[in-house]
């Protein structure tokens, strides 16, 4: 049928976007259709719906982070109010792991895709800097799981980091200079030497991976 | 002869203590019809009894004989960097038991397998795996449980199988053995050994997953090694023809019964010794004790039970960790880590001197050139075969592909060790009929792997450029970082729909949280731990220490005028964003003026245990405002209280006093980013502890004679104006004229004060205390108490007289606002709110 040529051609294309392939583009289609409750389209409030996520403590992070134009490559500031399949696949594919036969430039450039993923995160004004403010608030939120520590040692923690992100990127300032809060390129020497590409990644359900290995 | 010269005076000492071994026995054989002669002619006021202390003398001897030797390998950091100690050890041993041989005759001293199993092998094991790496080992937890199962059947076969093929085509010539014999001996010689791959590959430093899997193969390959031990031994005792399909079956099943179980059992003895270490509080000095007696039972219930006793302590120590460490005091907690190093060092030390000490005994000796070869090629290819093998299956699945070269350094880090000696030792002669041979191959093969191997690993490793392992600082950048990324991915996966490897750690550390460290852990413990702020404190720990330890070094006056202290260093986050402005400078200041107690007073915290602050606030507080009159300062001796002893608190409090001092005046010396970073966070850390224990117990009393010194000093400055620098002309002029007065000061040697160079003065500052001991007459016991109360408080003026002293680093303007009002966050208050919270205690 037309419609299933057009589905199959749909999911080419995907898959020449995204990098999955089309069993994980298959897989994670089956789950947007669960997460939207068979809709187009997934909006803020169907994240709620996942039980698991409940206990994240940086849960509205990750769920903004779905809805970032950034992210979404669609402008470079704002929020969508709705994302579709191929925007929840966008996102998805910043997860992806490194494919084994990348050379050392497509290494750095997914490299590159992930940490940006990640400062966007943190940036949450998107004027291309964490301030020490946003700093405070993602460590908040990130040490709110544990209901024992105060909020003011969250911020004194946020504060040293600041401090120590200064000292890596900056190292030593002029008396009068100021700084401001961590760029991206800044974020890119916090992350020097920590290999990320093999951390920040998910294994997308496929066959393979269902294996007791790892 | 590597290192001999280097060793010599080693050798002497050690050659007296062997001839005394050796002589000892026969200077009693001679003596005792003499002694017995004596005897009878009434009381003796002294005899010589050395048969009564025989045994453990012999024992301590030896103890000290390895440890001795070790000594005499570090005296030549040439030699232990190319000769591992492992292989040093052995050579050692193999030196000392030719010198036995020769005086006695007899091998009177060999590794006998009850006590390489009953005592040098579970420290070691238990030092693994109370250090293991858990994430890392979890992580990897499929590799290393393939590498251990399937790889070490795999040797053990091919290895056993291989032998039985040579052997049938006649090559060996004639041996009385059978095929059964031939794969017992494969079963044994098979494992992979934890106790020299640490001792090799621990001074190889190859990447940690390279370590991990490795090392994780050689301790859970055990379950294995046991059960095809036991399987093939029985199937000895029995007679090949009787073997029945039942029986492999059940051997089998014994596997999973031994593993499993083993890890039961070690997993139930952590609950209990973090159940334990639970409600410990009162008896801290036993505390220690707990954590090896309860995992050394673990090794010996899963042995009882004829379960894999390795698997079992293995576990035991990877469960327990996080608990113990979060329960114990941090006194506690050091003893435990110095003394399963100890313990398992001393191990190992001594195991290898055995093994070579043991080699020499021509009793055991049986040659047979083809099997001694062949074993030696077997274990080799088939380990390398072995490694090819799953790795390529491994690779399908993994995420962090071991590369060729990774491949080669396992294969060639697979070093047979003592596991393998003493179990072949443990063979029945009657039941197979080539003991001998197979001991001596064992040998050989141990001696082979272990110095061979071990002596060109290193090289091979820097040869082949193996990614090492990087030995970095723990950044909190990085662990906030790892710790959003690890929410994240288990998000991602949450919302993916996916159960993979971080949905489980997510809900494992879920419930954790929930329900273990509920159970497990201390209600102090729980507040206070976790990972991130663990981090924090060892950093600001490690600021304050090495903030120290770099004035000391560098104490001079190239200190004061390094170069580092030119480039001054602002971070101030005094934007103009309304958002920060309680980050502003009148924080740092803020920051400033304690950072120097903090300093002091976070290593204080440390060696009292943060955790157990409940005791300890009004003790505390006591003492450090009532100094105790001279008479009640006295010397107790208590078996059951070794810390808080009084006098004790008293003498670092002094010292702490002292220490500020000097401080005080290193701070104004040392100026750039470490201080500010420094100062800030460690402000910051104490804000979060005083909130916990609601008091600080130092943070108030330094202003007390630091002032005393900073008004003396502001009165120098003024005639020292104009020894200012010139580079420094823009700068604010008050902290820099410090700097060169304290130059100048310094210069000359008189430091009228006694601290303000706490370089040239360490002397003095004893001089100070000797002057005006706090303790001394009763009469002033009150008096720095009241004086600390009065002065606490921190009135503005004395605050804004300490700033410039205490900004000497800082530029300008920063020091303009700073002197201002402070931010809206109220940073005046902070002095004062501190103090009645801490006074009315």
């Amino acid at each position: 049928m037309g419609a299933a040529h057009s589905a199959s051609e749909e999911v080419r294309e995907l898959v020449g976007k995204t990098g999955f392939s089309s069993d994980q583009i298959e897989q994670l289609h089956r789950r947007f259709k669960q997460l939207s409750g068979d809709q187009p389209t997934i909006r803020k409030e169907n994240f709620n719906n996942v039980p698991d996520l409940e206990l994240n403590p940086i849960r509205s992070k990750i769920v903004h982070a779905f809805f970032d134009n950034r992210n979404l490559r669609k402008g470079s500031s704002g929020l969508a109010d709705e994302i579709n399949f191929e925007d929840f696949l966008t996102i998805m594919s910043y997860f992806r792991p490194i494919d084994t036969t990348m050379d050392e430039e497509q290494v750095q450039l997914c490299r590159k895709e992930k940490l940006r993923f990640l400062f966007h995160m943190y940036d949450s004004d998107s004027d291309g800097r964490i301030t020490l403010e946003e700093y405070r608030n993602v460590v908040e939120e990130l040490l709110s799981g544990n209901p024992h520590i105060e909020k003011e040692s969250a911020r004194s923690i946020a504060d040293g980091a600041m401090m120590e992100a200064a000292s890596v990127c900056v190292g030593q300032m002029e008396p009068d200079q100021v700084y401001e809060g961590i760029t991206f390129d800044d974020f890119l020497k916090i992350w020097q030497g920590i290999d990320i590409e093999t951390k920040m990644h998910v294994r997308f359900l496929n066959m393979e991976t269902i294996a007791l290995c790892h | 002869m590597l290192g001999r010269g280097a060793r010599g005076s080693g050798w002497g000492l050690l050659l007296a203590l062997l001839l005394a071994l050796g002589v000892l026995p026969r200077v009693r054989g001679v003596e005792e019809p003499g002694s017995a002669h004596e005897e009878s002619q009434g009381f003796q006021v002294v005899t010589f009894k050395w048969p009564h202390v025989r045994d453990p003398y012999i024992i301590a001897l030896w103890i000290l004989v390895a440890s001795l030797a070790k000594i005499g390998f570090h005296l030549s950091h040439k030699v232990t960097s190319v000769v591992p100690e492992s292989v040093l050890l052995i050579v050692l041993g193999l030196v000392l038991g030719g010198i036995v041989w020769a005086a006695d005759h007899i091998a009177s001293f060999t590794l006998t397998p009850t006590v390489f199993f009953f005592y040098l092998l579970p420290p070691i094991v238990l030092d693994a795996g109370y250090f293991m790496p858990n994430r890392l080992f979890f992580g990897n937890l499929g590799t290393i449980l393939l590498y251990a199962v399937i790889g070490t059947v795999w040797n053990a076969a091919t290895t056993g199988l291989s032998l039985y093929g040579v052997f049938l085509s006649g090559l060996m010539g004639d041996l009385k053995v059978g095929l059964l014999d031939f794969l017992l001996f494969g079963s044994l010689i098979a494992a992979v050994d934890p106790v020299a791959v640490l001792a090799v590959f621990e001074e190889v430093h190859v990447n940690e997953v390279l370590f991990i899997i490795v090392f994780g193969e050689s301790l859970l390959n055990d379950a294995v090694t046991v059960v095809l031990y036991n399987v093939f031994e029985s199937f000895v005792t029995l007679g090949g023809d009787k073997v029945t399909g039942v029986d492999c079956v059940k051997g089998i099943v014994s596997f999973f019964v031994v593993s499993l179980g083993g890890t039961l059992v070690g997993v139930l003895f952590a609950f209990l010794l973090s159940l334990v270490t639970r409600f410990t509080k009162h008896v801290r000095i036993i505390e220690p004790g707990f954590v090896f007696v309860i995992s050394y039972l673990s090794y010996l219930t899963s042995e009882m039970l004829s379960l894999s006793a390795i698997l079992a302590i293995t576990f035991c120590g990877i469960c327990c960790q996080k608990y113990v460490k979060a329960n114990i005091s941090e006194q506690s907690a050091t003893t435990v880590r110095y003394t399963m190093k100890m313990l398992a060092s001393g191990a190992e030390t001594i195991i290898f001197m055995f093994l070579g000490i043991s080699a020499v005994n021509p009793l055991i000796w049986k040659w047979n050139t083809a099997f001694v070869l062949l074993t030696l090629v077997f274990i080799s290819v088939y380990r390398a075969i072995g490694v090819v093998l799953q790795t390529w299956v491994l690779n399908r699945y993994r995420m962090v592909q071991l590369e060729i070269i990774d491949q080669v350094v396992m294969s060639y880090g697979g070093l047979r060790g003592a596991v393998a000696f003493a179990l072949v030792v443990l063979l029945d002669e009657k039941k197979v009929k080539e003991r001998n041979l197979f001991v001596s191959t064992t040998i050989i093969v141990v001696f082979f792997t272990v110095i061979f191997q071990g002596l060109t690993i290193k090289p091979l490793v820097q040869w082949l450029k193996v990614k090492r392992s990087e030995h970095r600082e723990p950044k909190l950048n990085e662990k906030l970082h790892g710790r959003a990324f690890d929410h994240i991915l288990s998000a991602i996966e949450d919302i993916s729909g996916q159960i993979g490897h971080n949905y489980l750690r997510d809900k494992w550390s879920n419930f954790d949280r929930k329900f273990l460290s509920k159970i497990l852990m201390r209600r102090s413990a729980q507040k206070s731990r976790d990972r991130i702020l663990n981090v924090f404190h060892e950093l600001n720990l490690k600021d304050a220490i090495s903030y120290v330890a770099e004035g000391e070094r560098r104490g001079s006056l190239a200190f004061i005028r390094s170069p580092s202290t030119d480039n001054m260093v602002n971070v101030d986050f005094s934007t103009p964003r309304p958002s920060t402005v309680e980050a502003s400078v009148s924080y740092l200041l803020r920051e400033n003026v304690s950072a120097v107690c903090l300093d002091m007073q976070s290593l204080e915290q440390r060696r009292r245990s943060i955790r157990d602050t409940e005791d300890m606030v009004t003790h505390h507080t006591l003492q450090q405002y009532l100094y105790k009159p001279r008479q009640e300062y006295k010397h107790l001796y208590s078996r059951h209280e070794l810390t808080p002893s009084e006098d004790e608190k008293q003498d670092k409090e002094i010292f702490h006093r002292t220490m500020r001092k000097r401080l005080e005046s290193f701070k104004s010396a040392k100026l750039g980013i470490n201080q500010n970073k420094k100062a800030a966070k460690l402000y910051k850390r104490e804000r979060a502890q005083k909130r916990r224990n609601s008091s600080i117990p130092n943070g108030k009393l330094p202003t007390e004679s630091p002032m005393d010194n900073f008004t003396i000093k502001e009165k120098d400055l003024e005639l020292s104006e104009p020894e200012e620098a010139p580079d420094y002309g823009a700068e604010m002029g008050g902290g820099i004229e410090f700097l060169a007065n304290i130059t100048q000061d310094a210069t000359a040697t008189d430091s009228p004060s006694g601290i303000d160079n706490p370089v040239f003065s360490p002397d003095e500052d004893l001089s100070i205390l000797s002057r005006v001991p706090p303790w001394l007459s009763p009469g002033e016991t009150v008096v720095p108490s009241q004086r600390a109360r009065v002065q606490i408080p921190c009135s503005p003026g004395n605050f804004r007289r300490l700033a410039p002293f205490r900004l000497s680093n800082k530029s300008v303007d920063s020091f303009l606002q700073a002197d201002g009002p402070s931010g809206p966050d109220g940073s005046e208050e902070q002095p004062h709110k501190t103090l009645p919270e801490s006074t009315h205690m």
